[in-house]
């Protein structure tokens, strides 16, 4: 997994409440074995007519927006399935951060394990964040995970909370499976005093 | 100090491996389905890293998201699919799996073959890339639903990596009115606490409505937990359950049996646990529900109409409802029965088991579909196929005009041939009325399978209970 320190880019507003997986990615594009090769299809029916001709007003179709690296989404971002296809498909087509006043559980732990930071912040800070991307491509935000903390085009600093284990992971590049199996005795261990429910 | 814990509280700890400082846990995983959609890339991985399957016999494996339910005999015509279905063969014969084929009596949902199989146990730790892993809750397992590299994390090191979830209880008291379903219920309970309202949290179903529920409503209510946002959704087992999982091809034989009950009657929420959220509900407010949005949490009741946005006081909100209503080309106001439909779908995790299939036969036994409308059934498994058509539920439905199909997902999510066209409108029994989700540009009513099979046969939305 790719290290995630910082990130200074053009952040694109998207301001809808319950933006689903389905919407970040449709189950018709979830055929591929690959993990790869799936930002072309990031949010399509927000992006395509039903020609499959771009849709001018979708945000990630403005020239301003089309190389974002952060997204400003709004409540319960990223709800519905488990499929990781959403996460895969944002970071594809580029976007490494989103930022939102809260996500949906299985979204964000996907996120994580993919080297993508998704940000919690209280609605306010989200507006503001999401009136600064309505600014344009000048409006570029910079995120420090280390610092925990966000510059805004104007320099103003709004500072946020993360789990220091998703920090730390993130930070490193870390892969979950070698730190879990660092632990295989206590796996093992467990296994053993299981055999006390055999029909487990 | 009390040492009351909540049913949540008493499986999360029987499954700690290990807990960090930072309340990071290792939890042990004792059962693991996997379909072919989300676990590619986690074979893969494994294959990438030299890894193995720490235990394959604690995972089952069964084709459903991508499989007609049309003839199977020439294979899937659909390249992509096939391609998918043939890679989940190849890594279970690869790494030791067990798998039931498409040709398999037993394929059929995996969030429905795992407790038709006795695969799922009460008090265990069960997870599956797939977000309805709820449904195993109703057995008193605590189910999570899980991304591709926690599928990989699961079958390298038979472990998940999670902090632990806040404990949220949903009671409905009293008794449901006649004609009213689980599906009602958990329609109405999402209604209620939103979208969101679960979020970060396990949430326990109680109260008398609940207990009085048959194995398969139950799996309804826990099964659209994640519609609510909740991470798990759990229901304390009971008698019900035990007659349930007794004799079942995975359940534990004679003797074995005994030992697991009298373990499994401590699975209960002890007096004074402490809850981080209390909702409750009185049953005989539910009235049969359908939806008119593009979330789940946008119910209203058969009796009621299309709400209106300007009503609303947040204005997301607000903006979300005229785009769902725009996307479902509904005015407000138009009563919920004035909404005609295109297709009927019974089927998926949701409602495809024999109780939702004998409910909707009572219903179109003697009726006739109406003439525009396409009605499809879809069993749950092969078994509940074998099952429905002993009783002659399959006669009932394809002589009131219903097709009868064979096991899968189908027009759950449209990733196989059924799906509905660009602004074609359905009565669906799924869990999802996400845009596009039964096919781009199609509108989808989530209801039950009597509401399903009622609409079905009026051409339009209709309450049940007013059927001649």
């Amino acid at each position: 997994m790719d290290k995630f320190t910082t990130l200074t880019g053009v952040a694109a507003p998207l301001d809808l409440i319950n933006v689903d997986t389905d919407m970040i990615i449709p189950a018709r594009f979830l055929k591929s074995i690959k993990r790869t090769g799936f930002g072309k299809d990031l949010f399509y029916t927000l992006r395509f007519d039903e020609s499959g001709n771009e849709r001018e007003e979708f945000v990630l179709n403005k020239s301003a927006y089309r190389n974002a690296e952060v997204l400003i989404g709004g409540k319960n971002f990223g709800c519905g399935s488990s499929r990781e296809h959403a996460p895969w498909a944002l970071m594809d087509f580029g976007i490494k951060c989103v930022i939102a006043p809260d996500f949906a559980d299985i979204f964000y732990n996907n996120s994580f394990k993919n080297g993508m930071l998704l940000i919690k912040l209280p609605q306010e800070q989200v507006d503001q964040l999401m009136e600064d991307a309505k600014s344009g491509a000048n409006a570029t935000v910079t995120v420090d995970l280390e610092a925990q903390e966000i510059h805004r085009p104007d320099g103003e600093v709004i500072k946020f909370d993360i789990d220091p284990f998703k920090k730390h992971c993130l930070l490193n590049g870390l892969d979950d499976i070698s730190l879990t199996l660092q632990k295989e005795n206590k796996i093992a261990g467990f296994e053993e005093a299981r055999k006390s429910q055999p029909w487990l | 100090m009390s040492n009351a814990k909540t049913l949540f509280d008493k499986i999360w700890d029987a499954h700690v491996v290990d807990e960090q400082d930072d309340g990071t846990c290792v939890i042990y995983i004792d059962r693991h389905l996997v379909h072919e959609v989300t676990t590619p890339q986690a074979f893969d991985g494994l294959r990438n890293t030299g890894r193995g399957v720490r235990r394959p016999e604690l995972t089952l494996a069964v084709a459903d998201h991508n499989v007609p339910t049309t003839d199977r005999s020439q294979g899937i015509d659909e390249e992509q699919s096939r391609i998918q279905v043939e890679a989940l063969e190849k890594n279970c014969k690869e790494f030791g799996i067990e798998l039931y084929g498409m040709d398999d009596i037993r394929q059929g949902i995996c969030h429905v073959v795992g407790p038709e199989q006795g695969f799922t146990l009460p008090g265990t730790t069960l997870v599956c890339g797939d977000s309805h892993t709820a449904t195993h809750g109703a057995l008193g397992s605590l189910a999570f639903g899980i991304g591709t590299s926690e599928v990989e994390h699961v079958l390298a090191t038979q472990t998940m990596i999670q902090t632990k979830a806040k404990n949220m209880r949903v009671s409905v008291n009293g008794a449901l009115p006649v004609g009213v379903t689980s599906k009602d219920m958990i329609l109405a309970i999402i209604g209620k606490i939103g979208t969101a309202g679960g979020t970060g949290c396990a949430i326990e179903f109680a109260g008398e409505a609940v207990r009085a529920l048959s194995m398969e409503g139950r799996m309804t209510v826990c099964n659209m937990t994640i519609e609510a946002g909740a991470r798990a959704g759990l229901i304390a087992p009971d008698q019900i359950t035990f007659d349930y999982v007794m004799g079942r091809p995975m359940a534990p034989k004679a003797g074995a049996f005994e030992m697991a009950v009298e373990y499994w009657k401590t699975l209960h929420t002890d007096d004074g646990a402490k809850f981080d959220t209390e909702v409750s509900l009185e049953a005989a407010d539910i009235p049969p529900m359908v939806t008119w949005g593009t979330s789940p949490e946008d119910v209203a009741p058969i009796t009621g109409a299309v709400p209106s946005p300007d009503g609303e006081t947040d204005e997301g909100r607000r903006n979300k409802m005229r785009r769902s209503l725009e996307y479902m080309g509904l005015e407000a106001g138009t009563p919920m029965t004035d909404i005609k439909i295109d297709t009927m779908f019974i089927g998926s995790c949701t409602n495809s088991r024999i109780e939702d299939l004998r409910a909707a036969a009572v219903v179109a036994e003697g009726r006739q579909v109406a003439d525009h409308v396409q009605a499809l059934v879809v069993p749950g498994s092969g078994l509940i196929k074998e099952l429905a058509e002993a009783e002659g539920l399959d006669k009932i439905f394809t002589e009131a005009g219903f097709q009868w199909r064979e096991a899968g997902c189908s027009m759950c999510l449209a990733m196989n041939a059924d799906k509905l066209k660009p602004g074609e409108r359905s009565a669906s029994t799924s869990n999802r009325n996400f845009e596009g989700r039964q096919g781009p540009g199609g509108r989808t009513h989530l209801v039950s399978p009597a509401m399903a099979a009622a609409a079905a046969i009026a051409g339009h939305l209709t309450d049940v209970r007013d059927l001649d």
